[in-house]
C-alpha cells in the first residue's frame, strides 16, 4: 500500500491505496465521484476524463499514486454554484442522449477551450477525437461546444 | 391545501423541448448500475473459455479459492441444478433447433468467451485476480466459422443435431412468372458484416437478496421482459424478483437480452445471500454482448426494359453463433417482410436460413433485420438502374407507391397506412443539390479526377412500433407487443405517468411530459415520468424496435383521454351540467356555449382527492391506467443522399455531403428526432466504413477492443443536412411512427451506394463492407485488372 494525497474537487484525501490502483477507481470506489464513469479498458472512449492539474486525462490510463500531490477535477467539480457553460450548452444543444460518455466529452471540452477558446467546428471535432460518443453522431456535440465557447467570450468580454 | 391552475401557453406536441433528462446527466448525478453498492456487496468476475469450441476436461478451482479476498468460485456443475437454460423467445418454425444453453458451460463450449467458472470476493481486484487463477484443461474440438460451408456434410458440428437450426421462407404474388421471361434479371450476392453494438455503458448487474426475494439493477433495456424471463429460467417466482433498470448508457438492442451474466449474478446472491455485483470491462463485452447483423444474401431481381420492377427472391444464410439467444432466430424475419421495400413489384420469394457457428451469438441491434433488408434491397436498385441505363432516383420513382395510393399492401403481406415518399425525397433533393453534384461527377470523370465523386440514394422504408400482439403470435414469438401507462394526478395538480417502456437515452421523460401537457391541459413542468422499475411500474413490454413512442406514447395519451373523461364526470357534479355538455380545453372544465362557471382539472383533482363531494359511485382519486395494442406497424420512410469523394489512388472515403430527410409521422419533439436521426445515420456509416466483428480462422474474436472494433469519432463524420416531412400514421391517435432505427436503415445502403457510384465507370460494382481504404482500393484494382481482389471476404 502506498499513501496518497489527492484534492479532488477542491477536498483535500489521503489514502493507502495499491499502487496498481486506477485513478478512476479511486475516484469512484473510494472518494465516491461516480459521476465519472468506466467506457473501455484500453484508453480509447475517454468517458472517464477529468482534470489533473487543469489538464484533461483518462483517468483509467492513471495510477491513483500517479495523482499523489495532484489536483484532481471531476465532472462533479467542474461548476461553481451554476451550471459550468459546456453543461448548459450540451443541454441547450441536445449534445448528449443515453448521456454515459457526457463527463468525459464535457471535461475534454473544457480543456479545449482552454487551450483555443474559439476553435473552429473542425478544431473541434479534432480536439475531441480522444471521446466516443454512440448516440449523438457528435453534430450536437460540436455545436455546444461552440456554443459555450462563444458564450464564455462574451461573458468575458461584457 | 393550493392547487397549481397554471395552464400551459401552447401546444406542447411539436415544440423543441430540453430534455429533463440532461440535468442529472450533464452534473454526474447519475446511477449507471456500477454506480450503486448494497451494504456487504462483493464483487464477481468470469473465467472465459479461451477456446472457439473445446471439451471441458477438468477444471480446478482450489487455487482462486485459496487468495486472499474470495468469498466463493464456482463453475458450470456448481449451478447445473439451478442454472436452467438461457431463454431463445423466438422459435420461428414448428422444427427449429434450439440447443440447450447453459448460462455457465459445465461440459463442452462452443465460443470464445463463453463463462466457465467465476469468482465472488471483496473488491473488483480480488475478485479479478482469482478468475485468472482458475486452472481449466480443454481438449479442443474442431471451429465452425464459416456460414456458407457449416451446412456441408464434412462440416464439424457446433450441435449434435448439427448446424441448421432453421429455414423460414414466404412466398407471394406468382414469382415464376415475374421472372420467366423478364428482359432484364440481375442477381447479386451481398454481405452483410458482423457488428458490435457498441453502446458506451458496459453491461453491469448487481443482485441483492432479501430473504428469498431479490432485487436486481441491470444495465438492461427490458426489465419486465428480464423479470419473467429470470423467473422462468431460475425458477425464483417472478413475484419474488424486482428488476430495476436505472440509468441506462444506450442499448441499441445489446440491452434487449437475457444474459448468462445477470442469471450467475442473481445466483450466486442467492447461493451466499449478500449482495453481489458485476461489472464487465469493454474487452469482455465484445466478446459476449450478443453481436449483430451477419448475413449472406443472394438476390435476384426481375424488371422490364423501362425499369418497371416484375419480382425479387432472396436467399438468406444468417449467422445464428453458437446458441439461440433472446431473438436470435426473429431478427431475419423483421427483414423479410420489408425487402420489397416501397416498390410495386408481382412477385417475391424469401428464404432465410439460421446457421450455427462457434461465435458468440447474434441478436438484435439497432434496426434489426430491417437495416440487412434496406440494404439488400437499396443496393441491388442501383444495380438495376446501373444495368438499364437509367437514373437511380428515376427507378425508384417508376416503382415506389405513389401517395395517393395508401393505404397500400404490399407484395409482402403488410398494410402500408401512410406515406409520401415524392414529398421526402423532393425536399432531400433541394437540399442536397443533386443535379449541381451530378454535374461536378461529369467533370470529375472526364478529367479522370483522381478523387472521384459518387452519390449515393437510400429511399427507405421500415416497419417499426413493435409490435401487434398477434400478428407477433402468429410468427411464434412468445410474447405480446403490446405497452401499458398508468398516469395519475396528485392532490395538488401535479401530474405521475408511470410508462411500461423503458428508455436509456432516448428523451421519454420529456417526450411523454409533452404528450401529457396537451391531453390534460397541464405545464409541462408538472409532469413526471417513471419507468424502469418493475415494482413502480409493474406492467410493460419494454424499449426495442422504435416502439416507445408508437406504442407506449399512444398509452399515455389513452391513459390521459381517461383521466379526462373522470375529470369530466365530477366537473359535471360540480358545474351541474350533464357531462356530454361539459367541454374541456387547455386544461379547463366548462359547460358548452362558455360563459358559465370552470372548473380546472388541478381542481377536480383535488376534488377527487377530499372526495366531499363527488357523484356517487365515483371512486376517490384522479388516475386512469391503460394498454395500447396496435393494430398495425407503423411505417416511417424516408430519402438520404450521401456524397462521398474517393481518392482512387488510396482507397480513402470521405463523406462529402449528407442529406435526410426523414417521415415519422407527427413529430412530437424535433430536437430529439433530429438526434436520433443523427445517431442513426452515424452507426450506418459505422457499418458502411469502419466496423466489423472479426474472428480469426480459430475462431478468436480480434477485435476485443476499440482499437481494434473502429466506432466513427468526431473526425469521422461529417455535419448532417436534416429535415422532415410529416405524414400521420392513421393506426395510433397521436398519428406517430418511431425514428430510433430510421437513421441506420438507411444510412448503410446510401454511402455505399456513392461509393460504388463514384467508381462505377472503373468497372467496380460492389465492395464488401466496411469499405476501408483497402478494400476501396482492392475493389478498384480487381476490376482494373492489374490486381486480383485477393482480399475476399475476409479484413
Amino acid at each position: 500500500m502506498t499513501r496518497i494525497t489527492v484534492k479532488v474537487d477542491g477536498v483535500s484525501y489521503t489514502d493507502d491505496v495499491e499502487p496498481r490502483l486506477l485513478l478512476v477507481h479511486y475516484l469512484r470506489d473510494v472518494v465516491g465521484k461516480t459521476g465519472t464513469p468506466i467506457g473501455c479498458d484500453t484508453t480509447n472512449c475517454g468517458a472517464c476524463t477529468v482534470h489533473m492539474d487543469g489538464k484533461s486525462v483518462k483517468s483509467c490510463s492513471v495510477l491513483a499514486v500517479q495523482a499523489d500531490g495532484c489536483e484532481i477535477t471531476t465532472i462533479e467539480g467542474i461548476s461553481n454554484g451554476e451550471w459550468h457553460p459546456l453543461q448548459s450548452a450540451f443541454r441547450a444543444e441536445h449534445a448528449l442522449q443515453c448521456g454515459y460518455c457526457t463527463p468525459g466529452m464535457i471535461m475534454a471540452a473544457a480543456d479545449l477551450l482552454r487551450e483555443n477558446p474559439d476553435p473552429t467546428d473542425h478544431e473541434i471535432r479534432a480536439g475531441l477525437e480522444g471521446n466516443l460518443c454512440r448516440c449523438t453522431g457528435y453534430q450536437n456535440i460540436v455545436r455546444a461546444v461552440r456554443r459555450a465557447a462563444q458564450e464564455t467570450r462574451t461573458g468575458a468580454t461584457s | 391545501m393550493t392547487t397549481d391552475t397554471q395552464a400551459p401557453a401552447a401546444a406542447e406536441i411539436g415544440k423543441a423541448r430540453v430534455r429533463k433528462e440532461d440535468a442529472r446527466l450533464v452534473t454526474g448525478q447519475t446511477n449507471w448500475t456500477d454506480n450503486l453498492t448494497q451494504p456487504g456487496m462483493l464483487h464477481m468476475a468470469f473465467a472465459r473459455s479461451p477456446h472457439a469450441h473445446a471439451r471441458i476436461t477438468r477444471v480446478d478451482l482450489s487455487a482462486a479459492r485459496s487468495m486472499p479476498g474470495v468469498i466463493a468460485v464456482y463453475c458450470g456443475a456448481d449451478f447445473a441444478a439451478e442454472q436452467g437454460s438461457l431463454p431463445c423467445a423466438w422459435p420461428v418454425t414448428p422444427d427449429i433447433v434450439i440447443p440447450d444453453h447453459p448460462p455457465m458451460a459445465a461440459e463442452e463450449v462452443r465460443y470464445v468467451g463463453e463463462a466457465v467458472a467465476c469468482v465472488v470476493a471483496r473488491n473488483r481486484y480480488e475478485a479479478a485476480d482469482a478468475a485468472a487463477a482458475i486452472d481449466v484443461d480443454y481438449e479442443p474440438l474442431p471451429a465452425v466459422l464459416d456460414i456458407r460451408t457449416a451446412l456441408d456434410e464434412s462440416s464439424p458440428k457446433v450441435h449434435a443435431a448439427g448446424n441448421k437450426s432453421y429455414e423460414w421462407s414466404l412466398a407471394t404474388g406468382d414469382v415464376d412468372a415475374a421472372f420467366a421471361g423478364a428482359p432484364v434479371v440481375i442477381e447479386r450476392n451481398y454481405r452483410q458484416q458482423r457488428l458490435i453494438p457498441a453502446a458506451m455503458e458496459p453491461r453491469a448487474v448487481l443482485c441483492a437478496p432479501s430473504g428469498d426475494e431479490f432485487t436486481i439493477w441491470s444495465a438492461t433495456q427490458i426489465p419486465h421482459v428480464l423479470r419473467t424471463m429470470l423467473a422462468l429460467v431460475t425458477g425464483i417466482p417472478e413475484h419474488k424478483l424486482r428488476v430495476i433498470a436505472p440509468d441506462v448508457g444506450g442499448g441499441f438492442g445489446s440491452k434487449l437480452q437475457v444474459t448468462a451474466e445477470e442469471v450467475l449474478t442473481l445466483l450466486a446472491a442467492r447461493k451466499l445471500g449478500k449482495p453481489v455485483k458485476w461489472t464487465e470491462s469493454r474487452s469482455e463485452g465484445n466478446l459476449t454482448i450478443h453481436h449483430g447483423r451477419d448475413q449472406w444474401q443472394r438476390i435476384r431481381i426481375a424488371a422490364e426494359r423501362d425499369g418497371k420492377l416484375r419480382g425479387l427472391t432472396v436467399d438468406l444464410l444468417a449467422d445464428m453463433g453458437a446458441y439461440l439467444m433472446l431473438v436470435t432466430p426473429g431478427v431475419p424475419l423483421l427483414g423479410a417482410f420489408m425487402f420489397p421495400a416501397i416498390y410495386k413489384m408481382d412477385g417475391y420469394s424469401f428464404r432465410c436460413t439460421g446457421v450455427f457457428t462457434t461465435k458468440m451469438p447474434t441478436d438484435a441491434y439497432r434496426g434489426a433485420g430491417r437495416p440487412e433488408a434496406t440494404f439488400g434491397i437499396e443496393r441491388i436498385m442501383d444495380e438495376l438502374a446501373a444495368e438499364l441505363g437509367m437514373d437511380p432516383l428515376e427507378l425508384r420513382r417508376r416503382n415506389w407507391i405513389k401517395h395517393e395510393e395508401f393505404p397500400f399492401e404490399t407484395i409482402a403481406g403488410l398494410t402500408y397506412d401512410s406515406g409520401n415518399y415524392e414529398a421526402a425525397t423532393a425536399r432531400a433533393l433541394e437540399l442536397f443539390g443533386y443535379d449541381e453534384l451530378r454535374k461536378e461527377q461529369e467533370r470529375r470523370r472526364a478529367g479522370n479526377d483522381p478523387v472521384q465523386l459518387g452519390i449515393g440514394v437510400s429511399t427507405y422504408t421500415e416497419a417499426c412500433g413493435l409490435a401487434p400482439s398477434r400478428l407477433l403470435g402468429q410468427l411464434s414469438y412468445a410474447a405480446g407487443g403490446w405497452e401499458h401507462a398508468s398516469v395519475r394526478m396528485l392532490a395538488t395538480g401535479k401530474v405521475e405517468v408511470v410508462t411500461g417502456a423503458s428508455a436509456h437515452g432516448q428523451g421519454h421523460e420529456t417526450a411523454w411530459s409533452q404528450i401529457v401537457a396537451d391531453a390534460l391541459g397541464v405545464p409541462f413542468e408538472d409532469v413526471r415520468v417513471l419507468h424502469g422499475d418493475t415494482l413502480v411500474a409493474p406492467k410493460g413490454m419494454d424499449t426495442y424496435g422504435s416502439r416507445s413512442l408508437a406504442v407506449g406514447g399512444v398509452a399515455v395519451r389513452g391513459a390521459c383521454d381517461k383521466v379526462v373523461e373522470k375529470a369530466r364526470m365530477v366537473a359535471s357534479a360540480l358545474l351541474e351540467a350533464p357531462p356530454e355538455e361539459i367541454e374541456f380545453s387547455g386544461g379547463t372544465f366548462q359547460a358548452r356555449g362558455g360563459g358559465g362557471p370552470a372548473k380546472t382539472i388541478q381542481e377536480i383533482a383535488f376534488e377527487a382527492f377530499s372526495a366531499h363531494n363527488l357523484p356517487d359511485g365515483f371512486e376517490p382519486s384522479l388516475d386512469a391506467d391503460a394498454t395500447f395494442d396496435p393494430a398495425n406497424f407503423s411505417f416511417p420512410h424516408g430519402t438520404h443522399l450521401c456524397a462521398t469523394e474517393v481518392d482512387t489512388e488510396t482507397g480513402h472515403v470521405h463523406i462529402r455531403s449528407y442529406v435526410a430527410v426523414d417521415d415519422a409521422g407527427v413529430v412530437v419533439n424535433p430536437l430529439i428526432l433530429e438526434g436520433q436521426v443523427h445517431g442513426g445515420i452515424a452507426q450506418g456509416i459505422g457499418q458502411a466504413l469502419f466496423e466489423e466483428a472479426v474472428y480469426d480462422d480459430d475462431g478468436n474474436l480480434l477485435t476485443t477492443t476499440l482499437a481494434d472494433y473502429l466506432l466513427p469519432s468526431a473526425t469521422d463524420l461529417p455535419d448532417f443536412v436534416t429535415d422532415y416531412t410529416q405524414t400521420p400514421a392513421t393506426t395510433n391517435p397521436l398519428g406517430v411512427k418511431g425514428i430510433g432505427e430510421a437513421g441506420t436503415i438507411a444510412s448503410t445502403p446510401a454511402v455505399v451506394n456513392s461509393i460504388v457510384d463514384a467508381l462505377r465507370p472503373m468497372g467496380v460494382r460492389d465492395i464488401t463492407m466496411p469499405c476501408t481504404p483497402q478494400r476501396v482500393w482492392r475493389a478498384i484494382q480487381a476490376a482494373s485488372g492489374s490486381a486480383s481482389n485477393t482480399d475476399g471476404d475476409a479484413r
